[in-house]
């Protein structure tokens, strides 16, 4: 369990480390796959030690890969339409989005 | 006719209207008409007169409940009794004559048929006066006849001093009406009801005590003694000789004047009852009769000595009556009311026809002044000899009318020993002053040869009314010879006729030497000019000189009263704007202060408050918008500290124990630390912004 | 609706004037003018019908209402009239008109000038016929508004000083007023506005609960009438109000605080009434003198006959400290109409001479009687009626005051307050001496006209008004008598 857990937390980590340092909106993108996976990990290793009696943390796995797809469309989708406005596709371009 | 005694009075006033809104452009129809109204008033007057004979002198009484209240009654109505009879017949005679007179003497006056007006809105004034039945409508046509006094005194108000004069005349008689007023409440308020009959039975039932009803009788007598013109409010009359001289005649000597005496002898039955009241009415009349007399011996008007000389014989008739009162109340038997009504009776006749002859002098010389008249017998006769008879009657001559009035005046004082000098005193400088006049006018040489050479006699319209009066002057006191039983004192007399015990030749004797004395007096001095007047002047300076002034009644009243009263009245609005309003501005500037006051600490206080507190929430998000930099890794950063931060706390892995308050501090400044540095961060981006869209 | 007509009515009319268009002086002056025939011929038959059918009773006539207006509160729309009301309603409705007339050369703004006189109008009515305190005091303060333009927009050179003193000043009284009436509403069980209600029920309040009523009722009337020494902002107003605004401010306003004496304070509080009448009459007392005393110093004909208001106004003051008699009480009301008569027309003609000499001042004028003698013999007339001459309305009323407050109060105090008659006819002989008679000077007022038609139609009803009553008051006196002598007795319980 032990094992399971600590690599979740290490993937987490790495995805968190992506997320708050990529300038690339994709692999922003990428990192935070890696930590819906982190949490995948989690939730199925909960259910295999933990909670044996229901598939709760299995069924939480299937619908979180399958949210992860959908919000990487979207994600990829907005990139796209970054990229047609700024000719790029770093984070910090658009910033200015705020107001 | 008796029953509709009112329309006497009525066709003046109709009249009256007539002429104001009618006939005013027709001055000749104008005219006319008054005079035909005033004449018809006599006739009927006259016709009352003899009713009022044949019914014995019963008094006949209409009256009609005008305005009821609980305890108080206000009439309208007629008394006829012989007083009134005779007075309605005085009135309308005279009326009669200066109406006629006026035709002359008025002639040529711009505001011609406005003089009859007037004069007809006086005789329905007069008139109702007499008729009234009760003492609230004796004083509303008492000061209706002081309003027509007025207009008529200024009718020529162009004159600065008519203009004066009028105002004086209805301010100084509308003093003596406040007394009036007083006396009407006291009898409102102790009897409660103003008619005469009614009021007598309640005083003679006891509705008053003493101290009131002596107070009642003197406020009312004050109201005769501002009309009649008594002292210490006989300071209008000679200035009222002002207006036009009919109007002194007819108002100032014959009628309005005598409502004084009539309003005494009307309300005798007060006055009996109350013998201090009657004796202060006595006194009034002997000092104002004694200084009338004194002041008409040293004047140089020729209507100013008749006013003096009206003043002085109304003072007759009121100590007379007074006298009557006080005999009265003391049980003695006395002449008086018979001999102030008489009195008032012939002194209107001879009083009225020598103002009008006096007016007639006027109008053919045009002066006032008998200095420069002298020697107008001869280019006047008619006034100069209706004038003398008049003077005659006046001086008490026999027989004369004066004559018979006159004596019994004295007889009425005959128990008042101090009266009977004084009375004969007057009666003396009385033939003295009047024959002065006369002997001055109409005598001697002419001393003014231009107005002498202009004079003329006035024309008929002018001299019949007063040859009628002249008749008058003689006759009218023969309807009390004292060989006819004092046929007058039969007819009016206060509760009982006086007993008489036959002509009283002594008296009669002395009065007749008195006035033959005065007269020879002004005959030495002003025609023989055997004793030089100037001479007497000189040796009696001071007391001339006294006179002369008029014992400085005008200038004692202007500096005790006027003045003051004015100048109290200019303290007074100087109060009102200053103390009053000042006080009524003060609070609204205390209030504006006030107002400034909590609009300084509004701005600044809890003002300053809001805005303060405005202001740190702007200043504070001035701050912190820089942390809002758009940069999504940023806020990542930021939530992922906190909630490591709060899963640290959370599972104890630092402790806390210093509380909320700390723990926002440090919040606080952990986002002003944020704000520092994202701040920096966000220029730089500006900067590469601005430089793309430089690209 | 009689009643609520005569509400509506000028209030309809402001609205019609207000939608006429801007330019049209002379259409919107005879507009309002004819709108005001209605309520005035509407007083008029009230009045006349009055007289014959209700004026042997005390009851209110032509009652509209109480419907319930503000249920919650228990406000109540109520409306009525009895003996002191429709005399004055009749007053409000003749002198509106008149001074409709008498505004006729206001050429100024003159759409909200007529506007504003009919609301003035409406609240002048509403306050005579209404008999729940709510609307009373509705009406009393809608009032304030119209007549604070008329007097700041066409006033004199200080209108601004003399609108905002007028329209604080009364306001001030008005809170007081709000006071008591909120009092009466709390102490009465139910909660009731109705004055009808009121003073059947007020009277069982204690003592010192009446006395604190009636004081700030009488501050709030007070002010309005003007009693002494609350008065100094009349003079200002009259002086700087427009000709016709002096007429209503002296012929129907100043009324508005006298007639509210009658109506509210002084039969709702008789214990009170009791105590203090002795120092009512004093304060009456002290403005007769003192108002005569002031008009005498005064330079400027209008500041004249507005002190002269002061003193008249002291008489009612008198007769209502005489409150037990219902002469003085009677005398008191025909007081109001009389002033309400004789003033309106003393300033109507105080308006004809300024209009034409652009100055009031009275050193100014002398001898003006030979070039203007019709004016002349009107202002001398009204003058004289001012000065109580019998034969004219003035005379009947102080004559009833004195008569009844002889009786009933102290009699030097009323002895004093006699002298108001010797004083009032000086003060008023002076002015007529200085600008009738005398000398003329031709050089300056040459140029004069005597007065013309429509001014001589606006103060003739004035007039006739005045000798009418003065001649036959019998008429006027019969109308008031049941309502009063049951006033009396409200007032002596």
């Amino acid at each position: 369990m032990f094992y399971y857990l600590a690599l979740a937390a290490i993937l987490f980590s790495i995805g968190m480390f992506g997320v708050l340092t990529r300038r690339n909106t994709i692999g922003i993108l990428m990192s935070l796959e890696l930590m819906f996976n982190a949490a995948n990990i989690n939730f199925v290793a909960f259910n295999r030690y933990i909670i044996t009696e229901s598939m709760a943390g299995q069924l939480f796995a299937i619908f979180i890969i399958v949210v992860a797809a959908a919000e990487a469309t979207v994600g990829l989708a907005i990139v796209l339409l970054v990229y047609r406005n700024w000719k790029g596709i770093d984070s910090d371009n658009y910033s200015v989005m705020k107001w | 006719m008796t029953e509709h005694s009112y329309l006497i009075c009525l066709l003046p006033a109709f009249s009256f209207v007539m002429i104001v809104f009618f006939l005013r452009w027709k001055e000749k129809v104008a005219a006319g008409f008054s005079i035909a109204m005033i004449l018809a008033s006599w006739v009927m007057s006259v016709i009352v007169l003899i009713e009022t004979l044949a019914r014995h002198g019963h008094a006949y009484e209409a009256f009609y409940n005008f305005l009821t209240f609980p305890g108080l009654n206000f009439q309208i109505g007629i008394l006829v009794d012989p007083l009134t009879a005779v007075m309605l017949v005085v009135v309308t005679t005279v009326g009669s004559c200066v109406q006629i007179y006026s035709v002359g003497y008025m002639h040529g006056d711009p505001r011609f048929s406005r003089f009859f007006s007037y004069l007809s809105l006086f005789l329905f004034s007069m008139l109702g006066l007499v008729l009234a039945n009760n003492f609230f409508m004796i004083f509303i046509f008492w000061e209706l006849v002081g309003l027509t006094s007025y207009l008529l005194i200024g009718f020529w108000f162009e004159k600065k001093s008519a203009a004066d004069a009028c105002k004086k005349a209805f301010l100084t008689t509308r003093t003596g009406d406040l007394g009036f007023l007083v006396g009407l409440f006291l009898i409102a308020v102790y009897c409660g009801t103003f008619n005469y009959g009614e009021v007598f039975d309640k005083i003679a039932m006891g509705a008053m005590s003493t101290g009131v009803l002596t107070a009642a009788a003197i406020f009312i007598f004050a109201g005769a003694v501002g009309k009649s013109a008594q002292f210490p409010l006989h300071v209008w009359l000679p200035d009222a000789m002002e207006g036009p001289t009919p109007v002194s005649a007819l108002i100032h000597a014959a009628t309005m004047v005598a409502a004084g005496v009539y309003l005494v002898a009307r309300s005798m039955s007060m006055f009996v009852a109350s013998a201090d009241g009657s004796m202060v009415v006595a006194i009034i009349g002997l000092v104002t009769s004694f200084m009338a007399a004194t002041i008409a011996l040293t004047q140089f008007d020729i209507k100013r000595v008749l006013a003096y000389s009206t003043i002085s014989q109304l003072g007759y008739m009121i100590m007379a009556l007074g006298l009557y009162g006080y005999d009265t109340a003391h049980g003695q038997h006395s002449v008086g009311y018979y001999a102030g009504t008489f009195h008032l009776m012939t002194h209107a006749f001879f009083k009225g026809l020598l103002f009008l002859g006096a007016g007639s002098v006027i109008h053919g010389v045009h002066t006032n002044d008998i200095r420069e008249m002298g020697g107008l017998y001869n280019k006047m006769k008619t006034t100069a000899i209706t004038f003398m008879i008049a003077s005659f009657s006046i001086a008490g001559i026999f027989p004369f009318a004066g004559l018979w009035s006159k004596d019994e005046i004295v007889a009425a004082t005959l128990h008042h020993p101090v009266f009977l000098i004084l009375t004969l005193a007057i009666a003396f400088m009385t033939a003295f002053y009047m024959w002065r006049l006369c002997f001055l006018t109409f005598t001697g040489e002419p001393r003014d040869q231009h107005r002498y050479d202009h004079a003329h006699e006035s024309p008929r319209v002018m001299t019949w009314p007063l040859v009628f009066l002249a008749f008058l002057a003689v006759t009218a006191g023969w309807v009390g010879l004292p060989w006819l039983h004092h046929g007058f004192s039969s007819f009016v007399f206060h509760e009982a006729p006086p007993e008489h015990h036959g002509p009283s030749y002594a008296l009669m004797i002395i009065s007749l030497t008195v006035g033959l004395s005065g007269i020879g007096l002004a005959y030495l001095m002003y025609y023989k000019k055997s004793l030089s007047p100037d001479v007497l002047v000189n040796k009696f300076r001071p007391i001339y000189n006294l006179l002369y002034n008029k014992y400085y009644f005008d200038e004692l009243y202007n500096v005790v009263i006027i003045r003051p009263l004015l100048s109290f009245a200019n303290f007074m609005w100087k109060f009102d704007a200053n103390v009053i309003d000042g006080l009524v501005n003060l609070i609204a500037w205390l209030t504006v202060l006030w107002a400034d006051v909590k609009q300084w600490f509004d701005k600044w206080i809890i003002d300053g408050a809001v805005n303060g507190a405005g202001w740190i929430v702007r200043q504070t998000g001035e701050g912190l918008k820089y942390v809002q930099n758009g940069k999504a890794q940023f806020y990542t950063l930021f939530i992922s500290i906190i909630i490591v931060f709060i899963g640290l706390i959370k599972y104890e892995l630092i402790y806390l124990a210093w509380g909320w308050p700390i723990m926002t501090i440090i919040f606080v400044i952990g986002v002003l630390l944020l704000t520092f540095v994202s701040r920096s961060t966000r220029q730089g981006t500006n900067r590469e912004i601005a430089q793309e869209d430089k690209v | 609706m009689l009643l609520s007509s005569l509400i509506i009515i000028p209030l309809l009319g402001m609205v019609v004037v207000m939608l006429m268009p801007k330019d049209s002086n002379k259409g919107i002056k005879w507009t309002a003018t004819i709108i005001s025939l209605v309520p005035m011929l509407e007083s008029f038959w009230i009045t006349w019908d009055y007289f014959i059918n209700h004026a042997g009773t005390s009851a209110m006539a032509y009652v509209e209402g109480p419907f319930n207006w503000i249920p919650t509160l228990n406000v109540q729309y109520y409306l009525g009239v009895d003996g002191i009301s429709v005399p004055l309603v009749f007053l409000t409705g003749l002198l509106t008109t008149i001074s409709l007339l008498a505004s006729f050369n206001i050429n100024k703004r003159v759409k909200e000038y007529f506007a504003f006189f009919l609301l003035l109008e409406a609240g002048m009515m509403g306050v005579f016929v209404s008999l729940d305190f709510f609307l009373f005091y509705v009406f009393w303060e809608i009032m304030l508004v119209p007549m604070y333009f008329l007097i700041g927009i066409w006033g004199g050179p200080r209108k601004e000083y003399a609108a905002i003193k007028f329209f604080l000043y009364t306001l001030f009284g008005s809170i007081f007023m709000l006071v008591s009436i909120l009092i009466l509403y709390f102490t009465s069980e139910p909660h009731t506005l109705n004055m009808m209600t009121l003073i059947e029920t007020a009277p069982t309040l204690t003592h010192s609960l009446q006395m604190v009523c009636f004081i700030f009722f009488f501050i709030a009337f007070a002010i309005k009438v003007p009693v002494w020494p609350f008065h100094t902002w009349l003079p200002d107003a009259h002086v700087e109000a427009p000709t016709a605004v002096s007429v209503i401010l002296a012929g129907v306003l100043l009324k508005m605080g006298t007639y509210a004496m009658l109506r509210i304070s002084w039969p709702m509080f008789p214990s009170a009434l009791r105590e203090l009448s002795f120092w009512i009459a004093l304060l009456g007392v002290i403005g007769i003198i003192y108002g005569a005393l002031v008009s005498m110093a005064q330079k400027d004909l209008k500041k004249l006959v507005a002190y002269s208001s002061v003193s008249h106004m002291g008489y009612c003051m008198l007769a209502l400290g005489a409150y037990s008699s219902v002469t003085a009480i009677t005398g008191c009301m025909f007081q109001m109409v009389s002033h309400g008569l004789i003033t309106g027309a003393l300033f109507l003609l105080v308006g004809v001479l300024y209009d034409r000499a652009h100055t009031r001042e009275i050193a100014a004028f002398g001898g003006l009687g030979a070039k203007l003698p019709v004016y002349t013999g009107i202002m001398v007339m009204f003058t004289m009626a001012s000065l109580g001459l019998p034969g004219m309305s003035g005379f009947v009323s102080e004559f009833m005051i004195f008569i009844g407050a002889f009786g009933a109060l102290n009699k030097v105090l009323v002895g004093i307050s006699v002298l108001g008659v010797v004083l009032g006819a000086a003060y008023l002989l002076r002015m007529v001496q200085r600008v009738f008679l005398g000398e003329f000077d031709l050089a300056r007022w040459g140029g004069l006209t005597d007065i013309n038609l429509r001014e001589i139609i606006s103060v003739v009803p004035l007039g006739l008004l005045t000798l009418f009553i003065g001649i036959y008051p019998k008429p006027l006196e019969m109308l008031m008598k049941a309502t009063l002598e049951n006033l009396v007795n409200l007032m002596a319980r």
